[in-house]
């Protein structure tokens, strides 16, 4: 059993290695989609998860970085350099996320929801209500990033495999790079305020700064997803920014399990198929995935991850 | 800025501040004395707009469908409770977020299979569609002013309900110590339902009176639910006088805002929100008695 749980991520990381051989565009594309979400959810999985932040505005991050390759270009019909506007858009949502932490994390428990709320659909009416790039109609991405280096393009963002493998990678480097983080001294650190941050304080821990430095990384993350979301979809509008985009991938990482980091890949996984499947059985598909939620919620507090032990508690409560 | 537009500002500023009283304060009761923050509470204004669209348009009188509505709304509320809510007490905030999302996706396409995704308005009741003139061009109509007394007379029975009876009693003991009234022999949980209940005829009765004077459509429930979190930490989580202060500010800064600078009004509020956070974290009301 555990030698196959091992296994298992190794076997699904084949699976999506294989996938563009064998599916379609249509499965390359939505699978690429969901790879993205995988990475937000598991920048938001070092807060919710790890730190024991709650945030209900992390859409805020990924937003801004969405607008940043539209707004680096200098006109609509001329591309920006992805060595310069990916930069710029992980920036760009790394600040905003210093600024947003700065206050909000001066809260904790339901404040910190509300707050985190109430500051991305700020951030929201500033897309909404002002005329940058197409106020609250949104604009279209003409020209994808040109990924070169002197005249060789190693990648081309508009090609659906490319930009698949591009996103595979994206998924393995992030999730190494938060495992490497999460083993780290301050990995751990940040563990310890979850679990007590009286404690931690105790200890002499600045716990506001190592918070807010978690709160810093998770938004930079989130931006990275943001950008390559632009980058697929090609086009933005205020809905990347809006609360409903913050609740999904809140529901990723509390649907997939928290704190380990495949709960959250699990989960967008599980979520978008969700969304995917419900969608096609019926145009009030809402109710069914409201419906799914709550009962995921009533029956599974440990969520996906924990099914499991669900089965397991189930099965010796009965016999 | 002459002084009959001034004058139709404040009106509206005040309205607005006792709507979004009224849902606030269901919102605040709810956390503080159970516990639970519920995102769906924007729902039941939805709720009860289109309550008060579908009702008057079969009674074909407004005030008989707020009448209907109320009822409709408390037992409706009870309901719930018992049903989902109930179950939330030992759960994490998390877990309280995820399921009252889902409530809200679940109400939403409930609310558009029934009556479907059009924007609908709902007809001024005759006897109060007049209006007052102000000056040589301005008028102000008269039922602008009926919701206002409306949510007025609403605030005070609250007030005096909260403070002046039995029942409002045993509502403060709760909210300062959940513990201490379980141990005294108080059914806490009777206690829920019946603070959940008022909680939700509260926002419907808000989304019933202002329908006629705003549009009903879909979505008008999250709206009104972020700004209400808004108010709820301005004026301090779980205090009902905090949640009063904090929404005639929120009412007037943005009504004012809308005039001033109309591109960034809807900023403005979470611009006012920050301010207050880094002056006092806990909200204006910290920790007061309901």
């Amino acid at each position: 059993m555990s030698a196959a749980r091992r296994a298992l991520p190794l076997i699904a990381l084949a699976a999506l290695a294989v996938l563009p051989a064998l599916a379609g565009k249509f499965y390359v594309e939505l699978v690429a989609k969901i790879m993205i979400m995988a990475v937000f959810a598991m920048s938001l999985d070092l807060l919710v998860g790890v730190t024991g932040l709650v945030s209900l505005g992390h859409a805020a991050f990924f937003g801004l970085a969405s607008y940043v390759p539209v707004l680096a270009a200098p006109d609509k019909y001329s591309a920006t350099s992805l060595w310069t506007s990916l930069p710029l858009a992980v920036a760009a949502s790394a600040l905003l996320a210093l600024a947003i932490g700065s206050l909000a994390l001066r809260t904790r428990g339901v404040y910190f929801i509300m707050v985190t709320l109430a500051f991305s659909q700020m951030v929201y009416f500033v897309f909404h209500d002002t005329k940058i790039a197409g106020g609250s109609d949104g604009t279209y991405l003409y020209v994808k990033p040109v990924a070169s280096i002197g005249s060789w393009t190693p990648l081309d963002l508009g090609n659906a495999t490319h930009f698949y493998y591009a996103m595979l990678a994206l998924l393995v480097l992030t999730f190494a790079v938060l495992r490497l983080l999460l083993a780290s001294r301050f990995g751990h650190a940040l563990r310890g305020i979850r679990s007590n941050e009286q404690r931690m304080r105790a200890l002499g821990f600045n716990t506001y700064a190592y918070k807010l430095a978690a709160f810093t990384i998770a938004g930079a993350i989130a931006g990275l997803a943001g950008y390559f979301a632009a980058v697929q979809f090609g086009f933005v509008n205020p809905e990347m920014v809006s609360w409903h985009q913050s609740a999904n991938v809140l529901l990723m990482v509390i649907l997939g399990g928290l704190g380990n980091l495949f709960g959250a890949i699990v989960g967008a996984f599980a979520l978008v198929l969700a969304q995917d499947f419900f969608s096609s059985l019926t145009k009030h598909w809402l109710v069914l995935m409201g419906g799914f939620v709550i009962l995921v919620v009533m029956l599974l507090p440990g969520g996906l991850v924990g099914v499991e032990r669900a089965w397991l508690h189930w099965r010796r409560r009965r016999g | 800025m002459d002084l009959s537009i001034f004058l139709i500002q404040v009106l509206n500023s005040v309205q607005y501040g006792l709507l979004l009283f009224l849902v606030a304060s269901g919102l605040t009761l709810i956390f503080g004395i159970m516990g639970v923050i519920n995102l769906a509470h924007g729902s039941f204004y939805m709720l009860g707009a289109y309550a008060a669209f579908t009702l008057s348009s079969l009674t074909g009188n407004l005030f008989s469908a707020i009448a209907i509505g109320i009822v409709l709304a408390v037992v409706f509320g009870y309901l719930l409770e018992w049903i989902f809510f109930n179950f939330l007490y030992q759960r994490d905030h998390l877990q309280q977020v995820l399921l009252t999302y889902g409530l809200i996706l679940v109400f939403e396409d409930l609310r558009s299979i029934v009556v479907g995704d059009d924007v609908h308005g709902v007809p001024v009741p005759a006897a109060l569609s007049a209006s007052i003139p102000l000056g040589s061009t301005m008028s102000y109509p008269v039922y602008n002013l009926f919701i206002s007394a409306a949510c007025l007379v609403v605030a005070v029975l609250l007030f005096v309900l909260l403070r002046r009876t039995r029942l409002g009693m045993m509502i403060r003991a709760g909210a300062s110590n959940r513990e201490m009234v379980r141990s005294l022999g108080i059914d806490i949980h009777l206690l829920f339902r019946v603070v959940f209940a008022i909680g939700v005829a509260l926002a419907a009765f808000a989304g019933m009176v202002s329908a006629p004077a705003s549009s009903v459509y879909p979505g008008m429930g999250n709206q009104v639910l972020i700004i209400c979190f808004v108010v709820v930490v301005i004026g301090g989580i779980g205090s009902v006088p905090g949640a009063l202060v904090a929404a005639l500010l929120v009412g007037f800064i943005d009504t004012f805002g809308k005039v001033f600078l109309p591109d960034y009004s809807g900023m403005l509020v979470y611009l006012l929100m920050a301010v207050i956070l880094i002056w006092r974290p806990e909200g204006l009301f910290r920790e007061s008695a309901v």
